[in-house]
């Protein structure tokens, strides 16, 4: 089980990585051969990064356009990046104090992410529009991440699993020296979940998480008078006219 | 007015989302256009043999040059944020019609023949085949969107449908399935030099006529010059303005703005368009032979500086695109802006105290503004952000006494498109074009009950003509829809000008009601 685990742990970790390296590296050589920004649109660079800082941090767009999907999307997203930050504990020795400093909001974040899921999944069901608009994937992302944060939470606030054992196995995955893995079942579903997510990152409609940095009508500085702006392809065809 | 053979939404009090009616719209598309259209643009006559691998290599092609469209068909979550953000789906209660949905007929054929997933589990991820079907249903809803990017506000992602449905069209017509109405007009608009395919003679005699109207009605000789060399200013003006109601009295107002001001001026008989629909089917090369129209016409000229007049997508094309397709305008005078709106330089005059408007003169109107789509969400006016929010406005109120705003869901940047914008503007989508106007009569039915609003102002030729159309389906009359600078005419008191007496009697009136 130690050497499975730690076997997929590698392969999972090399797709997540290579995956999204991969889609980055198509993001940043496609060219984008027009201005495109969307109102209101910044006319500096600072003014870019303002927006783009409250896109990613409030969701400033979405709760413009619905606060049921903000309320519910904004829970799930920032329970889970204090969970996540929380989980550096089993991957640092000695633990960051921050990380210290997380723990107990990072353990009741885990709540926060699991009603915000939930209340997505019953949007989904529930609102005809975005029912119409669903593909079985889109449910099955919403299961497979409330079945990685309802394991979590169980193992939190139910029933632990021996968390030193795990630590140590973490801390040496990390130098390449795979040790004992505890067996408990609600862990070994929790990890596979984990393992199955990282790996499918780069094919699914989680590449919004890099995505978001890359669209047009958000990164572009509105200054199309001022300063010209041209594609590589765009002027290989001006000169062939 | 013909009686309707669709019925017509009805306005209620309150916005409100529709329950889905699947299909609602499947029977409509528009004509498709003609071998001699198709081939003048450089693109097949008819559907070719092997569109569907045509279709999909085109597909990649424009995934490879648009960073837009790749980061688009990738990002997706499917939240539902856009859902009830487009007019025509409001108008329609096609679920279609969803810009999601809208997207996801493109996206589910890109997920099939270029992601891993799509690939392995089409089922899974709503990934599907490029069949008949799909390539209809592209034809049908593609061109039931007017590309007027208000689902792209709301996005968290800025996933804005116009990318995608530009492209789509873009791969219709490269396997020989274009669309009439554009693709004749852009044929027209390159080889004539404007979209109606007005020639030369036809223009001078427009231009002389409206010279003698001034005239009649002022006593003063306002010109209208056309192609004469080494003016300062070249306007552009979308073609629509040199015959249609009202866009002809916004030409007017132009005119006298540049008179009164003592700006050299003239527009040109080569590139007599403003409006550009090589937007409107995606295609650069075709976008950019337009421009370059521009740019001859004020290379020819020796103009100093381009001015456009009032066209909604015709600015966001010379606004955001101008530069990139046919610049650099280094041979202009540097201390304008390229190119330069109708309402910057009379704003300008404005402030600067150079025009005398009189706004009694506008006492028989109460006002409303419609932000035109491509406008508000695509494009800036003055120095500042939001500038083209603000600049109409201030237009309008300093030539009327009575200005009211249309509620804040359905101004500015969550403006409603007029329903007609993209490429739509024809009688075989007059169905269409009729239900996605609903959303902008539900607000301005609003300011008409509790504003006493009698009239509605807009700065795109398209917006002009789409709400004369179809007021009447809605209880307006036709010329309830006027030209921003139109007002200014009816408000600027030329220096000399000789009115009627029956003008000043109105205004006296008036004045002495208010």
């Amino acid at each position: 089980m130690s050497i499975l685990f730690a076997i997929l742990f590698y392969a999972a970790t090399a797709i997540l990585v290579f995956g999204l390296a991969y889609r980055i590296r198509k993001y940043i050589k496609t060219p984008a051969p027009l201005k495109i920004p969307t109102t209101p649109a910044p006319t500096s660079t600072p003014g870019v990064a303002f927006r783009m800082i409250k896109e990613i941090t409030i969701f400033e767009s979405l709760f413009k356009s619905n606060k049921w999907i903000w309320l519910f999307g904004w829970l799930f997203h920032f329970g889970m990046l204090l969970v996540l930050l929380r989980h550096l504990r089993y991957f640092t020795d000695p633990v960051w104090w921050w990380v210290s400093l997380l723990q107990p909001f990072g353990k009741y974040a885990s709540i926060a992410m699991l009603v915000g899921l939930g209340g997505l999944l019953l949007r989904r069901i529930v609102v005809d529009r975005v029912r119409y608009i669903s593909a079985p994937s889109d449910y099955l992302m919403l299961l497979l991440i409330i079945g990685i944060g309802a394991t979590g939470a169980l193992m939190t606030f139910v029933t632990h699993t021996d968390i030193v054992t795990l630590k140590s196995y973490m801390l040496g995955l990390m130098v390449f020296d795979i040790r004992t893995m505890p067996t408990d079942t609600i862990l070994v579903i929790h990890l596979s979940l984990v393992i199955l997510l990282m790996a499918i990152f780069p094919i699914s409609k989680l590449l919004h998480a890099p995505g978001v940095f890359f669209s047009p009508t958000r990164n572009q500085v509105d200054n199309p008078r001022e300063k010209r702006h041209i594609s590589a392809w765009a002027i290989k065809l001006e000169s062939s006219k | 007015m013909a009686a309707a053979k669709f019925d017509v939404p009805e306005l209620k009090e309150y916005p409100i989302i529709p329950k889905l009616q699947k299909d609602a719209m499947a029977h409509s598309a528009p004509y498709v256009a003609k071998e001699q259209f198709q081939t003048q643009l450089g693109y097949p006559g008819e559907l070719v043999d092997n569109w569907q691998q045509v279709a999909i290599d085109k597909m990649g092609e424009l995934t490879e040059k648009y960073r837009s469209l790749q980061v688009f068909l990738d990002s997706c979550v499917k939240c539902g944020a856009c859902t009830d953000k487009c007019h025509y789906y409001l108008g329609t209660t096609d679920p279609k019609n969803m810009p999601v949905a809208r997207q996801d007929l493109f996206r589910k054929v890109y997920r099939r023949y270029y992601t891993l997933a799509g690939k392995l589990v089409p089922k899974l991820v709503g990934a599907e085949d490029l069949t008949e079907e799909v390539l209809d249903d592209w034809y049908t809803y593609f061109h039931q969107c007017s590309q007027c990017r208000r689902c792209s506000v709301y996005c968290p992602y800025g996933i804005d449908t116009a990318e995608i449905s530009m492209a789509a069209r873009e791969v219709m017509d490269a396997v020989g399935k274009g669309q009439k109405y554009c693709n004749e007009i852009i044929g027209k608009a390159q080889t004539l030099g404007n979209n109606l395919g007005l020639p030369e003679p036809a223009l001078i005699d427009t231009l002389e006529g409206l010279e003698e109207d001034i005239e009649d009605e002022t006593g003063v000789q306002v010109k209208m010059p056309l192609d004469v060399k080494g003016a300062d200013v070249l306007l552009i003006t979308p073609s629509a303005d040199f015959f249609a109601e009202p866009h002809i009295d916004g030409l007017i107002g132009y005119a006298k703005v540049f008179h009164e001001a003592g700006i050299s001026w003239t527009m040109s008989s080569y590139a007599s368009e403003a409006a550009n629909f090589g937007m409107f089917i995606g295609s650069y090369e075709n976008m950019q032979k337009l421009a370059l129209r521009i740019r001859q016409a004020a290379l020819d000229l020796g103009v100093k500086r381009i001015v456009f007049g009032e066209c909604g997508h015709a600015w966001r094309v010379a606004y955001s695109f101008l530069n990139t397709l046919a610049g650099p305008f280094d041979f202009l005078d540097s201390n304008y802006p390229v190119p330069q709106h109708i309402c910057e330089v009379t704003h300008g005059l404005i402030q600067d105290g150079k025009l005398n408007l009189d706004k009694s003169r506008n006492d028989h109107m109460v006002l409303t503004y419609h932000d035109s789509c491509n406008v508000a969400r695509a494009s800036r006016m003055g120095d500042t952000a939001g500038g083209q929010f603000t600049i109409p406005r201030d237009i309008i109120k300093a030539s009327c006494n009575h200005f009211y705003d249309m509620p804040e869901h359905a101004i500015k940047e969550g403006t409603y498109c007029c329903g007609g914008g993209g490429g739509l503007l024809t009688d075989d989508l007059i169905e269409l074009r009729v239900k996605g106007a609903m959303p902008r009569m539900q607000a301005l039915k609003q300011v008409t009950e509790q504003n006493g609003v009698t009239h509605m102002a807009a700065i795109c030729a398209i917006c002009k003509s789409q709400f004369s159309k179809v007021f009447p389906y809605y209880d307006f009359q036709m010329d309830q829809i006027v030209s921003v600078h139109q007002l200014v005419s009816n408000a600027i008191v030329l220096t000399g000008q000789t009115d009627g007496d029956s003008d000043d009697e109105d205004s006296k009136d008036a004045e002495e009601a208010a």
